[in-house]
């Protein structure tokens, strides 16, 4: 072979392989457009006017900017027979997130701490039924449910949706932080233990310390899950006490009066951006507790 | 004086499995108590009993002449060195080392004057304000002492705290152990699977297996004098020889012979007297089996043999030869001209040697 | 105080373990109970047998909502698999601002599915969205109007749900991919096996775990899925889109019939079993190992 037809061959080669990446990256960036092209259409379609949304097409950017429907959105549109926009239920939603949250959060810790650190017969059993727990489909619980808050006297209240967050949420916890703990050694315990320190000493001054990327795992899991759900939140709140994803809902679903696309968009990146923003500034942790909530070990 | 911790027929389950096997060990104040045994021999769990961090299934154990069988680790008066050092990862060095006597509520300015003695002590105060994670395992390793030492217990437990260290290392913290020891005149019980360790550290030794103990004495004592073939197989590096051999009564003595692949055996006297079954096995350590005139001695017998293997180790010049079908190490000068293939003739030392029962494994003499 | 010292930790799991055993356990225990029973608006105590379930495996409706079940889950979870794979690989190598893309990717996932519903909801409206669109360019014989089409509505829900979670498996195989040891792969290519042959020969087959995990989550998400379906379809046009749950809630909470609520929820537990158990079992099996 001679050195002109070997090069010859070395820099097709090469020609081949800048076309396979430049194709890599026009597949890479459609697939970028399809998983944006939802969002582009929301943002862009409550930035319009109902009158341009009838005229124009589904991606055209506004041509007159506008947020009235943003307005309407938050204040004024009707879910059923109340017209008070998203407003008071975008606040019942962090009334039920923020305390399910916390009180899930802090229970989960407790118990991964018991089941990881301090063993006892028993303890796997009690774990094993618990991880059980979360991937039970929660409708086999709605009706027991809907009739136990009604005995508790907290059905239809914010407190009732609080439990149940609390509740369906403690396998997940648990396990997050079982599996965070188990990583620690045993013998951090027994050198606390000679140390004089008890149960709830060696868990305050050494594991939740420790704790903080599993507390941050927990809560945003946590948080996104409580924030967008649809179903408990559907199931067991009444008119003054549904959360966003309800009221969401209700507002696109209302028959009565002009469809307003605008505002449904507009209501819509409403109900998605708490979480979204958090996914944005702490998306590592968010990809950490969607993966740890999936493989299990 | 009572002695400061004594296990009385301890026994330890886990469901149906026995860890432990009626433990019985006393010592008093000053010793240095070394557990130690091959892995899963149940020494460390031993040691836990002892520190409270597992409940004992039967039996009793006392510290400083108080029943601890049931008393939590926090009010038995001992201090732990562990593994991997479970040092608190997210305290500082003087908090690490503080932490026990503020758990206790000492006052501050004790706290203070403890830590900076400790410190000294461990040459680790340049280090008070640093995160463990900061340290290399070395200073690690003092760490934890420090906050062993802090506490001035009854009683010292350490669980293998030398085995995550690097050989040299090892051999520094080793001395460094024994010296604390000496000086603070603190009792220590110590746990490791290293039989140089248990030697050079020990004043009195536990060798284990299969949670039963199989010997307990002096270093010296279950050097010399193994009481079973497991203890003389697992103290001493190398490994005290084990050769199967024929005992017959002869006069006041017996004539023990050796099994050599030349065909014709070797034939040594043991003129100690005592009554030897027909089948035995003799344990010789390899430096019992050297040059003739090398070492002192009136029981030293002259037998020929073939070499297989040299392993100049330096100091000594250790020579493989096979006998009664086992290989047999012995330990001559390092100047030796023994070459692979030719006949040496060597010395047994009849003084030193051990016999044991080939059916049970223990001692006969 | 020597007895409450040792039992702390049984008495700080203790209440969560009444909770479970009442509100998982217990209650699983009253759906299937009330499920043998004749119950319609109030629940029964008498049990009759599997009254319930013959009415529901006679019903029309179930027996779309149950096929709907098989068809979108099949769907749902082989497309996002797949896609999630082949995102996965290409993100592999050694892609410029593959951080960027991966967000990008991965957010939907973020989102509530009513969220995701109402956009998909808009964007299939034929009159105004993506139809009208095309045809608005020129092309008038276009025709895309699955959101209203009973043949064809399942399969909006497919297509929404597959982009709201194949990023997820996408972020799940590349986790894996990365995890694979690298002298492997710098053995094969020392010995000049092509790139495509070192993932369908090496890298991917030592992903089988990997595969589980992404199966068994979208099989459950499948299962569970509801808000997307109410959101995006109603359940209709007519019934043509319902999924069993769907089904129970409609029986629950607006047909007052908690018999047929009972059992279907009940048959939905055992679907989830079937897959999870198993799986559990194994990995808890491993890990006592």
């Amino acid at each position: 072979m001679t050195d002109a037809v070997y090069s010859e061959a070395r820099s097709q080669g090469q020609i081949t392989r800048l076309v396979l990446r430049w194709l890599l990256y026009l597949l890479l960036f459609v697939f970028a457009l399809f998983y944006l092209a939802p969002l582009f259409v929301m943002v862009t379609t409550s930035l319009k006017s109902l009158e341009e949304i009838r005229t124009g097409d589904l991606i055209s950017l506004p041509r007159q900017v506008t947020f009235d429907a943003w307005r309407t959105a938050w204040a004024s549109a009707c879910t059923g027979i109340q017209c008070e926009g998203v407003r008071p239920y975008f606040w019942n939603s962090v009334l039920i997130a923020v305390p399910a949250v916390l009180i899930s959060t802090l229970l989960g810790a407790i118990n991964g701490y018991v089941v990881a650190q301090w063993r006892f017969p028993g303890a796997n059993i009690f774990f094993a039924l618990m991880l059980f727990g979360c991937f039970i489909p929660f409708q086999v619980v709605l009706l027991p449910m809907a009739r136990m808050l009604g005995l508790m006297g907290i059905a239809g209240t914010i407190p009732g949706l609080i439990f149940v967050h609390v509740i369906y949420g403690l396998g997940f916890t648990t396990l997050f932080f079982r599996n965070y703990y188990v990583t620690i050694p045993a013998e951090l315990t027994k050198a606390a233990k000679v140390d004089g320190a008890g149960f709830f000493r060696i868990f305050w001054s050494i594991f939740l310390p420790l704790s903080l990327p599993i507390i941050v795992v927990t809560v945003i899991w946590q948080f996104t899950q409580i924030w967008n759900d649809f179903l408990f939140g559907v199931s067991f709140s009444q008119a003054g006490t549904q959360p966003i994803t309800v009221a969401l809902n209700n507002i696109v679903n209302s028959t009565t009066g002009v469809k307003e696309y605008n505002v449904d968009m507009a209501a819509a990146i409403i109900a998605g951006l708490p979480t979204l923003l958090v996914y944005v500034v702490a998306g590592k942790y968010f990809i950490r507790g969607l993966t740890a909530g999936s493989v299990k070990g | 004086m009572a002695p400061i911790l004594e296990i009385q027929g301890l026994y330890k389950n886990y469901g149906s499995t026995e860890i432990l096997k009626d433990i019985n060990v006393s010592i008093d104040a000053g010793d240095f108590l070394v557990l130690v045994g091959p892995s899963g021999c149940g020494k460390s769990t031993l040691l836990n009993c002892i520190a409270g961090l597992e409940p004992i299934s039967g039996g009793t154990l006392s510290i400083g002449g108080q029943d601890m069988t049931h008393v939590s680790p926090k009010d038995r008066d001992i201090a732990m060195v562990f593994q991997s050092y479970a040092l608190y990862p997210t305290m500082s060095v003087a908090k690490n080392i503080t932490f026990g006597m503020k758990v206790r509520g000492v006052d501050q300015q004790t706290q203070d004057a403890k830590l900076k003695k400790v410190a000294e002590q461990l040459q680790i105060d340049q280090l008070l304000h640093r995160r463990p994670g900061q340290l290399s395992g070395g200073q690690r390793q003092r760490v934890a002492m420090g906050r062993a030492l802090v506490r001035d217990p009854k009683l010292f437990l350490f669980d293998e705290p030398l085995s995550n260290l690097d050989a040299k290392l090892r051999v520094e913290m080793r001395t460094e152990i024994k010296a604390l020891h000496q000086n603070l005149g603190a009792t220590m019980v110590y746990v490791t699977h290293d039989q140089i360790e248990a030697m050079t550290l020990a004043t009195k030794i536990v060798v284990m297996k299969g949670g039963v103990v199989q010997q307990i004495g002096t270093p010296a004592e279950i050097y010399n004098r193994p009481a079973n073939m497991f203890v003389a197989d697992f103290m001493g590096s190398p490994a005290m020889n084990l050769i199967p051999a024929k005992a017959v009564k002869n006069g006041s003595g017996n004539t023990i012979e050796i099994e050599d692949k030349t065909g014709k055996p070797i034939v040594l006297k043991d003129t100690s007297g005592r009554d030897l079954p027909n089948n035995v096995v003799i344990g010789v350590r390899p430096e019992d089996i050297s040059e003739p005139g090398a070492r002192n001695g009136k029981a030293q017998q002259e037998a020929d043999f073939l070499v297989d293997i040299v392993e100049p180790a330096g100091a000594d010049t250790y020579v493989v030869t096979s006998l009664g079908g086992r290989q047999v190490t012995a330990r001559l000068h390092a100047e030796t001209t023994a070459q692979p293939g030719q006949h040496q003739t060597l010395a047994f030392d009849m003084a030193k040697v051990s016999y044991f029962d080939p059916d049970t494994g223990l001692r006969l003499n | 105080m020597k007895f409450l010292e040792d039992h702390l930790p049984k008495l700080m799991l203790a209440p969560s373990f009444i909770a479970m055993l009442i509100f998982v356990y217990g209650f699983i225990g009253w759906t299937a109970w009330v499920s043998l029973t004749r119950s319609r608006l109030l629940p029964r105590y008498e049990i009759e047998g599997f009254i319930q379930y013959e009415r529901l495996f006679s019903s029309l409706r179930w027996d779309t909502a149950f096929t709907n079940l098989f068809l979108f889950g099949g769907l749902f979870i082989v497309i996002s698999m797949i896609l999630g794979l082949a995102l996965a690989i290409f993100l592999d190598q050694n892609i410029r601002a593959e951080g960027a893309i991966r967000t990008i990717y991965l957010y939907p996932m973020a989102l509530s599915m009513i969220v995701t519903g109402t956009a998909w909801k808009w964007i299939l409206n034929p009159g105004l969205g993506l139809e009208a669109m095309v045809q608005g360019w020129g092309f008038e014989g276009f025709k895309f109007d699955w959101l209203v089409n009973p043949d064809m509505a399942i399969y909006t829900v497919v297509l929404a749900a597959i982009w709201q979670s194949s990023g997820f498996v996408m972020a799940l195989f590349l986790a894996g991919l990365r995890s694979v040891d690298g002298e492997i792969i710098k053995a094969a290519q020392i010995d000049g096996i092509p790139n495509w042959r070192i993932y369908s020969a090496i890298i991917i087959p030592s992903m089988a775990p990997i595969f589980l995990s992404a199966f068994i989550v979208l099989a459950h998400l499948a299962i569970k899925s509801f808000d997307l379906v109410i959101a995006l379809t109603g359940g209709g046009p007519g019934f043509s889109t319902d999924l069993p749950a769907t089904y129970m809630f409609a029986m629950a909470f607006s047909r007052g019939d908690i018999g047929q609520a009972a059992s279907s929820a009940m048959v939905m537990m055992g679907v989830v079993f079937t897959i999870v158990v198993p799986y559990l079992y194994s990995e808890l099996r491993v890990k006592n190992d």
